[in-house]
């Protein structure tokens, strides 16, 4: 059951870049990638953390800026050798517009709890 | 399109690597049939010897497994030998009479053991030393008889002594010369090496000749050597004999099919045999007049082949310089290159033998040509890597016999040696690696090389200052296998096969203005690079065409998109320039406001004598930025960060030089200068040297008459005194020298270098002949500096002014 929202004009989003949506208690990056193709992705990286809209973006994957793990964006998943992954969103473009099947802030925070363990720092 | 057909015969390691290779780069060209005469799939051949001494399983040396092939499509014949090769019909036929056709023929058939041409060898229990088949049967021999004796004194007769003694046999090593390993050790290391060996429990017997296996109910019994003369030969009992004298390049099945063999296949340098539809790479080959007995060669072959297989056609193989590691446990010996030296090569010969050391490195013309070391190994890759360089080493001769450690390449906790550390020893202080996952990660998953074992174990992947000890736990561990990449060779990263010098000639040359384009012109090999190249071409851009090349702020590192440095938590740090670490109560005032309105929690004073405010929100920060009314401190570019000074002539009563002006000059006019990576000076006002000028990228020390430059200093990850490079008398030479040096680093070195691992690069005396010597270049260097720093705006301000809010606004659902 998806929950299209309309979040931004494509052109919003720097090509091989991110921009952040936050939701509830979860931000959400949704990233530009190779040949406009947009994912969408929790902005915490299954490392420490990190912030993922903030990496460098290349072929469809982003590197942390961090510690410089390299996580696929279509799936979520951190390339070998490291292992994790993280929460990946429906997520479209029609129009020029970009949609994005957000959790409802109820359930996301479940889901975020769920994935996540709380923040200790605030950010 | 139809597939082309392609066949490899011999499924060892040369062969696999180079289907490896060419899989990589054109994954679809070809319908692929290996054909293996070993019923195993490829396996990592020297790690037998670990196998055969108990230290590892056939299981761990697995290389490819049999999904491997099936993954990717590739036809798998096991336990089937090639026996005919039909050129014209081009077609190959097995043993059994199975006949495939190709349009493309790899020949990797590997060596095959010699046997020596006396009486006996056909007896049971006389063994070579080649695969696992051997392997097994010596395992089994050792659990059922008592005496083995070897016959040969090389790297493969010792590995295979050892391992039978450690499953409990009685083993005599015969050897026809005068010392063990001869082709790879001079007398004196090799004497220390037969000792350490004797005191583990082998036997040796040296200058000994034989001329017969005997043989009792079909079962080996004994060898007897030839006597000396007038004398009867003896013997020594033998329940086991290993020949271990020597390998062939296997050329049967090549000869057999009228290609030009001599001693092994013969090959041009793009790996083709005499019939361009066959090519052939491994030990079976002969590359100019030589046959590699050794891996590392045989991976650079696999390259250039699958180069040429996938049609791109513009690699060259051209030879290698091989390195031995000898691999029994608890003994350390490597040896590289020409050890004999003689004619007009000096030796430099450091010998311990109560300590049981023995180092010596053979110099020709300021190079290092060979060297042999036992004991201490530790800079074995060292002198490995300065003898492929070529380097020139007159400037380190002094040091070279104190090893690289003595140049400040220790790792953490002063370890220098990996070969004394524990398993559990962290090796690897930035992601808390230890010794044990490395050296198991490279026997588990056949890792070869430093960017292996940092893809796989994460080890050397940050800051790098333990890379020396990992390059040592890889040379122990795979033995000769180990080859560190030639620095003049080093690819920007897997994006490319070219070299950092290459890109940049290419931009400077072909005027290339955007990243895409160069890429485009380059024939990247990615969509659209990676995380390491990107950066890299964004500067060399840059640095290359100012005010004309296009700036991609996605190829930016965060920091310097967002002008401020990325904390663990998210948030960004604030530190605003304070030239030569001087400021005044309005700016503190202004500080003092800006952490009360925008509740940062943090605020530090750094080792850079200025100010940084910590936890800022990234939304907050083009106001922060407004609110401070300072310029941008750079503190997250790589570009010049601060000018430290002393209070100098002003204040202090030792004072020469107003060093603090000088500081603010020099910050002034190089401020919002980029460069491969960031840059940090000082002034002092005299020699006692307050500011600590003698560890900065350029520092500056006051004398009575005038002003003393030193280059290249690091007070980093790892320290490095900086070196005197001129004195002169005014300030305004000062500036022009500081100038010329920084810019001929932002033109030459490779992104990433400090100025230290540049001039290490380019040598001192170069630097100085391009700055110092040459006044013409250096006030066209200086000039350039100046004219890509001029109309370069505060980023700070410019945001201020109209920041993208793209860069710094969040979005809502
Ligand atoms: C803030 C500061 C520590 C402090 O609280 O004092 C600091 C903080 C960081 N340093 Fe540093 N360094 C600071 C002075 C130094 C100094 C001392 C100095 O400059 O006199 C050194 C040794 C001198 C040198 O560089 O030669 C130093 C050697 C490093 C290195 C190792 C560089 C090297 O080539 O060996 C790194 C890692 C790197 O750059 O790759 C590093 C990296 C960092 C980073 C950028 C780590 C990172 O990537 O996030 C830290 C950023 C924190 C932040 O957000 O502000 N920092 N760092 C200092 C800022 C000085 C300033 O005013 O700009
Ligand atoms: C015990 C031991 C220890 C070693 N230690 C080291 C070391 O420490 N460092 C180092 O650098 N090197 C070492 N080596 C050498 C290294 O293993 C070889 O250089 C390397 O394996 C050669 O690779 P290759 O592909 O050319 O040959 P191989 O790996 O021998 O592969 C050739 C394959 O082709 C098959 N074959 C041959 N003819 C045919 C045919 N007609 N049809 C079908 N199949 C055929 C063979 O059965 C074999 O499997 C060691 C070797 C041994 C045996
Ligand atoms: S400020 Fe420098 S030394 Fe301190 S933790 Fe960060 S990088 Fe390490
Ligand atoms: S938090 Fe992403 S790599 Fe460490």
């Amino acid at each position: 059951m998806n929950n299209w929202k309309n979040i931004c004009p494509l052109d919003a989003i720097p090509p091989l870049g991110a921009r952040v949506v936050r939701n509830g208690d979860i931000d959400i990056a949704i990233f530009r990638g190779r040949d406009d193709h947009v994912f969408a992705v929790a902005d915490r990286c299954p490392h420490k953390g990190g912030r993922l809209s903030q990496g460098i973006v290349f072929d469809n994957k982003v590197a942390c800026p961090l510690h410089n793990w390299t996580i696929c964006l279509d799936d979520g998943k951190a390339v070998a050798p490291d292992v994790g992954c993280t929460q990946t969103f429906n997520v479209k473009v029609e129009h020029g517009q970009v949609f994005l099947a957000a959790p409802n802030r109820s359930s996301s925070s479940n889901a975020a709890a769920e994935f996540f363990p709380p923040l200790k720092e605030a950010i | 399109m139809k597939k082309l057909k392609l066949v490899m015969v011999g499924n060892g390691m040369a062969g696999v690597r180079t289907l490896e290779e060419l899989l990589k780069i054109a994954p679809d060209l070809y319908d692929i049939t290996v054909f293996g005469a070993e019923p195993h799939p490829n396996y990592n051949r020297i790690l037998l010897s670990p196998v055969l001494a108990g230290e590892q399983t056939i299981k761990d040396i697995m290389l490819n497994d049999v999904d491997w092939y099936a993954q990717n499509n590739i036809t798998l014949h096991l336990g089937k030998e090639i026996t005919r090769i039909d050129r014209p019909r081009r077609t190959v036929t097995t043993a059994d009479g199975l006949q495939v056709e190709y349009d493309r023929l790899l020949l990797a058939t590997g060596s095959t053991p010699f046997m020596l041409p006396i009486p006996g060898v056909n007896l049971a229990g006389v063994l070579t030393y080649r695969d696992i088949g051997d392997t097994h049967a010596m395992i089994e021999a050792a659990a059922k008889y008592r005496h083995a004796v070897v016959i040969g004194g090389g790297l493969l007769g010792l590995e295979a002594a050892n391992g039978l003694m450690l499953r409990g046999m009685d083993v005599t090593v015969v050897h026809l010369m005068e010392w063990l390993m001869e082709r790879q050790l001079d007398r004196a290391a090799a004497k220390l090496l037969q000792q350490s060996l004797e005191a583990k429990g082998l036997k040796f017997l040296l200058q000994k000749q034989t001329a017969e296996i005997l043989g009792e109910n079909g079962r080996v019994s004994g060898v007897r050597f030839k006597p000396a003369p007038g004398k009867e030969g003896e013997t020594l009992p033998a329940d086991l004999v290993v020949m271990a004298v020597g390998i062939r390049p296997n050329v049967k099945l090549a000869e057999s099919a009228g290609l030009h063999c001599n001693r092994g296949i013969v090959v041009n340098d793009t790996m083709q045999t005499f019939d361009p539809r066959i090519y052939a790479v491994g030990e079976c080959v002969s590359h100019r007049g030589i046959a590699y007995g050794l891996v590392a060669p045989l991976f650079e072959m696999a390259k250039v082949c699958a180069n040429h297989l996938a049609h791109l056609g513009i690699a060259r193989y051209a030879g290698s310089v091989t390195s031995t590691k000898l691999k029994v446990t608890g003994v350390d010996l490597f040896s590289a290159g020409d050890f004999g030296g003689g004619g007009d090569s000096e030796e430099i010969v450091m010998s311990d033998p109560v300590a049981g050391v023995y180092k010596k490195i053979v110099i020709r013309d300021n190079k290092i040509i060979g060297s042999v070391l036992y004991g201490d190994t530790v800079d074995g890759s060292w002198y490995f890597q300065l003898l492929r360089d070529a380097k020139n080493i007159s400037e380190i001769r002094d040091h070279l016999m104190s090893g690289q450690s003595h140049l400040g390449n220790l790792g953490h906790q002063g370890q220098n040696s990996a070969s004394g550390m524990p398993d559990e020893m962290e090796v690897c202080g930035c992601n808390g690696v230890c010794k044990g996952t490395i050296a198991k990660a490279i026997k588990e998953k056949g890792l070869f090389t430093l960017e292996d074992v940092r893809k796989h174990t994460k080890a050397s992947s940050s800051c790098g200052s333990c890379t020396g000890l990992v390059e040592q736990i890889l040379a122990s561990t795979i033995g000769g296998a180990y080859a560190p990449v030639a620095a003049k060779t080093k690819t920007v990263c897997g994006c490319t096969d070219l070299t950092h010098e290459d890109v940049r000639l290419a931009i400077r040359e072909e005027k290339l203005l955007s990243i895409p384009r160069t890429m485009e012109f380059l024939n990247w090999k990615t969509p659209n690079g990676c995380a390491s190249c990107r950066p890299a071409l964004n500067y060399y851009l840059l640095s290359t065409w100012p005010h004309q090349a296009l700036d991609d702020p996605q190829s930016r590192f965060i920091n310097e998109r967002a002008h401020a440095n990325i904390q663990k938590n998210g948030t960004f740090s604030v530190v605003p320039r304070m030239f030569g670490g001087t400021t005044n109560a309005a700016e503190l005032r202004r500080i003092a406001d800006v952490v009360d309105k925008y509740k940062i929690p943090t605020v530090k004073v750094t080792g850079g004598q200025r100010i940084d405010l910590l936890g800022v929100k990234k939304e907050d920060l083009p106001r922060v930025w407004e609110d401070l009314a300072m310029p941008s401190g750079h503190a997250y570019a790589k570009a010049l960060r601060t000018v430290k000074t002393c209070v100098g002539s002003e204040w202090c009563r030792f004072g020469v030089q107003d060093s603090t002006q000088m500081g603010i000059d020099l910050e002034r006019t190089f401020w919002k200068m980029y460069a491969p990576h960031k840059v940090k000076m000082a002034v002092s006002g005299c020699p006692r040297n307050c500011a600590e000028s003698g560890i900065k990228d350029v520092g500056v020390i006051g004398v009575e008459s005038g002003w003393e430059i030193y280059v290249a200093g690091n007070g980093g990850i790892k320290t490095e005194v900086a070196q005197f490079f001129v004195k002169v008398k005014t300030a305004e030479e000062v500036l022009e020298y500081a100038g010329a040096f920084l810019q001929l680093y932002r033109e030459e070195a490779r992104y990433l270098d400090r100025t230290v691992h540049y001039v290490a690069r380019a040598g001192l005396d170069y630097v100085k002949q391009k700055v110092v010597d040459d006044a013409s270049n250096r006030k066209a260097l200086y000039g350039r500096l100046l004219y890509a720093l001029s109309g370069e705006k505060d980023p700070w301000l410019e945001r201020v002014e109209s920041a993208d809010k793209r860069e710094f606004e969040m979005l809502n659902a």
